[in-house]
């Protein structure tokens, strides 16, 4: 427990220091999410129709662009050597460091939605859900993506890769996310979506760590 | 139980080449044994195999008398490993760089003991700088602390010596020496002279070849 | 168990057994698809809506079934390789990780051929047509990774890891692509699940499915028997077996 709520704190230490790290991936949402209007229209019936599915697709991608460093600065100074090395269960380790990610990625990915909701002129009534709904999915997208970046962490050009991995994984998260927001604006129940995507958070949390902890042995011997 | 760590007609194959094959070796308290080899002989993943975390060997491996896959938990609360990269954060002053090596090791530890161990190491007075303004020899200097900082028997060291003004190399070396005299023992790879003492012994990998013990 | 595990894992062994059940593979496999394929696209009755174009199911169909049963089989082989350390296991793997993904690139062409009779246009989002394709990108993705590595036993492991994980996920990108679909376009016609299908339709659809496990059956053989050698070049027995050869 010592050696875990230790890894929480240094991971949050390290990239509140490192304040760009957290921030560059909001503005990158907040960048995409301006491209949309520029490249289709400014109509703003147009933009409702389209505004879930937008902000879930940019936040997603704004997620995964955060996710190649989430181990690589641990490989390449040695200290995730020794994180494998701690007597301590390396999923439960893993799993704080991704904890780190989705605290200071998606929940702020979740928070800033809702204004950029805003511009795409999202109807009323749907803004607690798109809220809910990424903060809900992007911990899964999260404990998702560590396992391609786990995988990736001992390549020199990962980045890529990375992305060809996980973004098929992340399908079931973005039908649900989005789902939900567009049954929030048709006015149905929102609860079934946020169950399932509940669900698949629970299933993400069974599996990842472990897959995560496997991951990590192989790279390190990469 | 005593201390001894043992490896049984150790073999490792890296795609279709052999690092070392029938490699037996016994380390026990008191003991230091210096791993040689040229470039690219397999040192550091011999290392690698015996401080656990390289699953891909043939042959087999006993800590106190004990297969390695059942006692790995305790064989890791007594391994101290240093690897070729340091293990330093750079945005984390030295201070807290020790911090979670301790909260790590499962205990929360001391602030106390963690000055002192860096006093220990010539540190003294750059305890709260980010580790990144450091210079090299510096930041390896941190990692070293580890040594004072954590009562650990088991010393497995890859290149402990780089980077380090000849005051530190002797320094580390006495080290070395007072923890074999305590009943700890020491793995090492260097390409660095130890002065002979009683427990030095050597393990030279050759080319493609077994390892052979002077 | 263990030791039958060892023998079967042995590539030696492997190498022989599978030179002996290799040729019955390939006959059965030509034969089932000779007599299916004939079946199927000369007498097989043509469909009452869609005439003579449904007769692409032949080989849509069995090429889908290959494609997701063959991940299935990927990831098995993956988990046989990390729990076992059967390296024969890998080498099954990382010759159906191609097949595999040029199984749903057939699916997927025949899909979209067969879309334009149906739909008059090439590509649909079809909900089966849209978990091919996913698929697809899961296959490129275990065989992305496993070229990335430049240790081939990393890759090895790396790209086991990703087959599991993806086996773990497909039923669920399935079902929730099943689920946008039918909130999306309710009322499309789909192509592949009818009510009910005559025999003298299913029949050759059976024997082309059965012809083509049979040949993906031949094809790995054929294909982990060409790995042995490459991965084993350095060993006795085959220096021996190619010194022989030749």
């Amino acid at each position: 427990m010592v050696a875990i709520r230790a890894t929480l704190k240094r991971d949050l230490v390290l990239l509140l220091r490192r304040r760009s790290e957290v921030l560059n991936p909001l503005v990158f949402f907040a960048l995409v999410i301006t491209l949309f209007p520029i490249g289709i229209s400014p109509d703003p019936a147009l933009l409702a129709t389209i505004a879930p599915g937008l902000l879930w697709v940019a936040a997603l991608l704004a997620a995964l662009l955060s996710l190649d460093g989430l181990f690589r600065s641990d490989y390449e100074d040695g200290s995730l050597e020794q994180l494998l090395l701690s007597p301590q269960p390396l999923p439960a380790l893993a799993l704080a460091k991704v904890a780190v990610h989705w605290l200071l990625t998606g929940l702020p990915l979740a928070l800033m939605a809702p204004v950029l909701g805003i511009m795409l002129s999202l109807p009323a009534g749907s803004y607690l859900v798109l809220a809910l709904s990424l903060a809900l999915g992007s911990a899964s997208l999260s404990l998702i993506g560590a396992i391609g970046a786990a995988l990736t962490v001992g390549l020199s050009r990962g980045g890529v890769l990375l992305s060809l991995l996980v973004l098929p994984l992340y399908i079931p998260v973005l039908i649900f996310g989005a789902g939900a927001v567009q049954a929030a604006i048709q006015g149905a129940g929102v609860s079934a979506h946020l169950a399932i995507l509940g669900a698949l958070l629970a299933v993400a949390l069974i599996f990842a760590p472990w897959a995560i902890a496997a991951s990590l042995r192989i790279s390190i011997n990469g | 139980m005593s201390l001894r760590l043992q490896a049984r007609k150790l073999a490792c194959e890296r795609d279709d080449r052999w690092l070392f094959h029938d490699l037996d070796l016994e380390l026990c308290a008191g003991q230091i044994v210096r791993v040689e080899g040229p470039n690219g002989s397999g040192k550091t993943t011999l290392l690698k195999i015996l401080s656990g975390q390289l699953a891909d060997y043939r042959g087999e491996l006993f800590w106190k008398g004990a297969p390695m896959h059942r006692v790995r938990r305790d064989f890791l609360a007594n391994l101290l490993y240093l690897g070729h990269a340091s293990g330093v954060k750079a945005a984390l002053t030295p201070l807290e760089n020790l911090a979670w090596y301790q909260a790590l090791a499962g205990a929360p530890g001391d602030e106390d003991d963690r000055l002192a161990a860096l006093e220990a190491v010539g540190l003294a007075g750059f305890e709260d700088l980010p580790a990144g303004q450091l210079s090299a020899g510096q930041q390896r200097r941190v990692a070293l602390a580890r040594l004072e900082l954590m009562p650990r028997p088991l010393w497995v060291l890859d290149e402990p010596f780089t980077a380090i003004d000849r005051e530190g190399v002797a320094a580390l070396e006495a080290r070395l020496e007072a923890h074999t005299r305590c009943g700890g023992c020491v793995l090492v790879t260097t390409h660095h002279a130890l002065r002979a003492s009683a427990g030095l012994r050597s393990v030279c990998l050759g080319e493609g070849g077994a390892g052979v013990e002077r | 168990m263990w030791a039958f595990i060892h023998k079967l894992g042995s590539p030696k062994w492997f190498y022989g057994i599978s030179a002996r059940l290799s040729p019955w593979c390939w006959a059965l496999a030509v034969a089932l698809i000779l007599v299916g394929g004939a079946w199927g696209l000369a007498f097989a009755p043509a469909d009452y809506q869609q005439g003579n174009s449904f007769r692409i199911i032949y080989v849509h169909v069995p090429a889908a079934f290959l494609a997701q049963s063959i991940f299935v089989a990927m990831a098995a082989a993956g988990v046989i390789f990390m729990v076992w350390k059967v390296k024969l296991a890998d080498m099954a793997a990382a010759v159906m990780a191609p097949l595999g993904a040029g199984m749903t690139f057939v699916a997927l062409f025949s899909g979209a051929v067969w879309g334009v009779p149906t739909w008059g246009t090439w590509w649909q989002w079809d909900a089966r047509l849209t978990s091919m394709l996913i698929l697809f990108f899961l296959y490129i993705g275990v065989i992305a990774l496993r070229g990335a590595f430049s240790s081939r036993d990393s890759a090895s492991r790396a790209a086991s890891v990703l087959a599991m994980v993806g086996v773990i996920n497909i039923p669920i990108i399935k079902y929730s692509v099943e689920w946008w679909y039918t909130l999306h376009q309710p009322a499309t016609f789909s192509v592949t699940s009818r009510p009910a299908m005559p025999t003298e339709m299913w029949a050759p659809l059976l024997i082309m499915v059965l012809g083509f496990y049979s040949f993906f059956i031949a094809v790995t053989l054929m294909r982990t028997r060409s790995e042995i050698l490459r991965r084993e070049s350095s060993k006795r027995w085959v220096r021996d077996l190619l010194g022989e050869g030749g």
